[in-house]
């Protein structure tokens, strides 16, 4: 009877991880949907990348109020996350704070982690303020409603409850507290039970105990449904991420095959194809759904933490267009859970007579676009959202011929006379003698 | 004015220093064939051996890529490439960012592989080496604010260039509150140049005219032909007409010496 504490958590911790990992499982197959594209060279920068702007945060303090809060919730998350170690070992074997053979330093670490969490608290706070008192416009564009309005609040939430249940966990711990090292900041709290009987005091610490790791794993489990992926996807995305100028788009192989063939005199143009020349025909150019896009796009997806830099610098957007660089990353994610869903439901993927284009992101918003690279640059964990915008406008010219009237008599001039405008090629040199 | 062409430089058996990329704005459009002049007159200034295509350049492709039409892209890169490299050319500089852009980044791929520079490195470049004296002349003391194109800048990161030289005609360099890496597009990027915006409630151009408008400047520098129309048509619309004047680094440079 003893052990229904320890088989109660075990139990805990086992469905909390096991859930996690299946959605995992899903995210990483959802992701796999997307196209094949090769990010395996260039390792050293890769990986500096991931150093400097994931673990290091490098971008994050372009905006310095922003990113001086977000490094402090981010070192405590993963400083404080070192204190569940000691909590599942307690947990599992029926221990009680396991780690303090280690003395002096168990006394700092803990005294570190008090620290970080009053801090976290302060600055999730302050989140919370710049959110809903001051109402940066960033928070509130028009793709920020309903859930993922909501979405924000509650981590912002999560946040302050587990790191208050940490305090008032250290609080009410009466032995503890009788050392009375390592917590500057719980003596302040347990004054608050001092007039509570032992055992009261002992059901507030094993309460607060409970709910900690309680939350900690259901705030696990909700990373998978929330924008908050982003603190495990940060990594892999920067490390995938482009690494060539911004400035260069990807050559479409299938076209260069195509436009060699057109060029080449030398070809017959009623050969026969050639065996499994069909194979290596492209169902489509360009994209007009998420599984045209590659899987590092699909990824971007993911990541995306709905911060709205990338909106918030974005020219088109400030100046009032329908086109939201955060929307775009938002949307693609939305169809590729879609298309995830149907596959679950259906064990494999069953036309649902929708797509990414129009049916989530409009021909509007991708001709807003001006690919000035303000959003890929803004963006604190390198996502790409010009790539998919200039992937989904060549899926319209190429597959549709939907560009404007306009766009198209300037391609026609340039296929005619080499030039965006009505000239004549003949008269590029005129200027000499103007 | 001498601007050999690389047919001419080829009957003579010579190979240019460099071959300039005019580019189809600095070729046809009014505005912009001043800038084209400008550049040739400190080329011809300092000595440097250049020529052109001439009716032999077609447009980079440019705005058909970022258009989304990939196939017409490709047919113009590849027409190109084979006259470049017929000609053996090695180094090529433009005055426009967007071909600049696309002759580094996406030529090499499809075989045209060149050295490719802006108008502004090949200048601060002559300017190390002391082929090139730059004076601030009529424009000494102005107020001058540079409009980063995205292309250049963002695009490449070529940052300094452009701004060593504006410093070296001896005026006063002010940014902008959205300089360098967060500079905002004048709203030409993109095919936008060949089509109205979206809806909206303003004008991107205006939006960033304004922020120059904010340093109080006597004149606007631009290192691209599209962004130097979006900011003239800017300065109009705000009235600031005789106020601020929108001029390219190239004519900053050749009209302090009277070029």
């Amino acid at each position: 009877m003893n052990y229904i504490d320890n088989i109660a958590f075990v139990i805990l911790l086992i469905i909390g991880v096991g859930f996690f990992v299946k959605n995992i499982k899903k995210l990483v197959r959802n992701i796999q949907l997307g196209k094949e594209v090769d990010r395996s060279d260039n390792s050293s920068a890769r990986w500096k990348n991931m150093a400097m702007i994931a673990l290091g945060q490098s971008k994050m303090v372009k905006r310095p109020i922003a990113g001086i809060l977000h490094i402090i919730v981010y070192v405590g998350f993963i400083i404080i996350n070192i204190e569940v170690i000691e909590i599942i070992i307690d947990g599992i074997f029926g221990t009680h704070r396991i780690l303090s053979f280690l003395g002096g330093f168990y006394s700092f670490l803990i005294a570190s982690f008090e620290i970080l969490a009053i801090l976290v608290l302060v600055s999730v706070t302050v989140f919370w303020i710049r959110r809903m008192v001051l109402k940066i416009p960033r928070f509130w564009n028009k793709e920020m409603k309903g859930f993922p309005k909501n979405d924000a609040l509650y981590i912002l939430y999560f946040e302050m409850v587990l790191m208050s249940l940490f305090l008032i966990m250290n609080a009410a711990d009466n032995h503890f507290q009788e050392l009375n090292v390592g917590n500057p900041i719980s003596q302040y709290i347990a004054p608050l039970f001092h007039n509570l009987s032992f055992t009261t005091i002992n059901i507030v610490e094993r309460t607060a105990w409970w709910l900690h790791i309680a939350g900690i794993l259901v705030f696990l489990n909700y990373l998978y449904y929330s924008k908050h992926l982003h603190i495990l996807l940060a990594f892999p995305n920067t490390y995938y991420a482009n690494l060539n100028p911004k400035g260069k788009l990807t050559n479409l192989e299938s076209v260069t095959k195509e436009v060699k063939m057109m060029m080449d005199p030398t070809i017959d143009p009623f050969a026969a194809a050639p065996e499994g020349a069909e194979a290596s025909i492209p169902e489509k150019f360009g994209a007009s759904d998420v599984t045209d896009l590659n899987w590092v796009q699909l990824m971007n997806a993911y990541t995306c933490t709905e911060c709205g830099r990338c909106t918030s610098s974005c020219p088109a957007n400030i100046t009032g267009k329908e086109l939201s660089p955060r929307a775009i990353m938002m949307k693609t994610r939305d169809r590729l859970e879609e298309v995830g869903e149907n596959i679950n439901k259906n064990g494999k993927f069953i036309e649902d007579g929708k797509q990414l284009l129009s049916d989530y992101i409009t021909p509007e918003e991708i001709w807003a676009c001006t690919s000035c690279n303000a959003c890929v640059e803004e963006c604190p964990v390198n996502i790409d959202p010009l790539s998919i915008i200039i992937d989904l406008r060549r899926y319209l010219v190429m597959e549709q011929s939907a560009a404007s009237q306009e766009l198209n008599s300037m391609m026609t001039n340039i296929e005619n006379n080499g030039a965006p405008w009505q000239y004549n090629q003949m008269d590029r040199l005129n200027w000499k003698d103007e | 004015m001498n601007v050999p062409t690389m047919a001419e430089m080829m009957a003579q058996g010579k190979q240019p220093e460099v071959l300039f990329w005019v580019g189809c704005a600095g070729s046809f459009d009014d505005r912009a064939k001043k800038i084209t002049k400008a550049f040739v007159k400190i080329l011809n200034k300092a000595n440097v051996e250049f020529a052109v295509l001439g009716t032999e350049e077609s447009c980079s492709g440019d705005p058909a890529k970022r258009a989304g039409n990939e196939f017409l892209f490709q047919m113009q890169a590849m027409t190109n490439i084979e006259v470049l490299n017929a000609y053996e050319i090695k180094k090529i500089v433009t005055a426009c960012p967007h071909c600049f852009n696309t002759l580094k980044n996406e030529y090499p791929q499809l075989g045209g592989v060149y050295e490719v520079v802006h108008h502004t490195e090949l200048l601060k470049s002559l300017l190390d080496d002391g082929r090139l004296t730059i004076e601030g002349g009529q424009f000494k003391e102005k107020k001058i604010t540079f409009h980063d194109p995205c292309y250049l800048g963002r695009a490449n990161d070529v940052y300094e260039a452009p701004r060593e030289l504006i410093r070296k005609l001896d005026v006063e360099l002010v940014e902008m509150k959205r300089c360098k890496t967060n500079g905002l597009c004048c709203g030409a990027g993109g095919a936008q140049m060949f089509k109205e915006p979206e809806k909206g409630a303003k004008d991107i151009n205006i939006e960033r005219t304004e922020d120059a408008i904010e340093v109080k400047p006597d004149i606007i520098a631009t290192g691209c032909p599209f962004c130097n129309t979006m900011m003239t048509d800017g300065v109009k619309v705000t009235n600031k007409e005789t106020e601020i004047e929108v001029l390219d680094i190239a004519e900053l440079i050749a009209n302090a010496q009277d070029l």
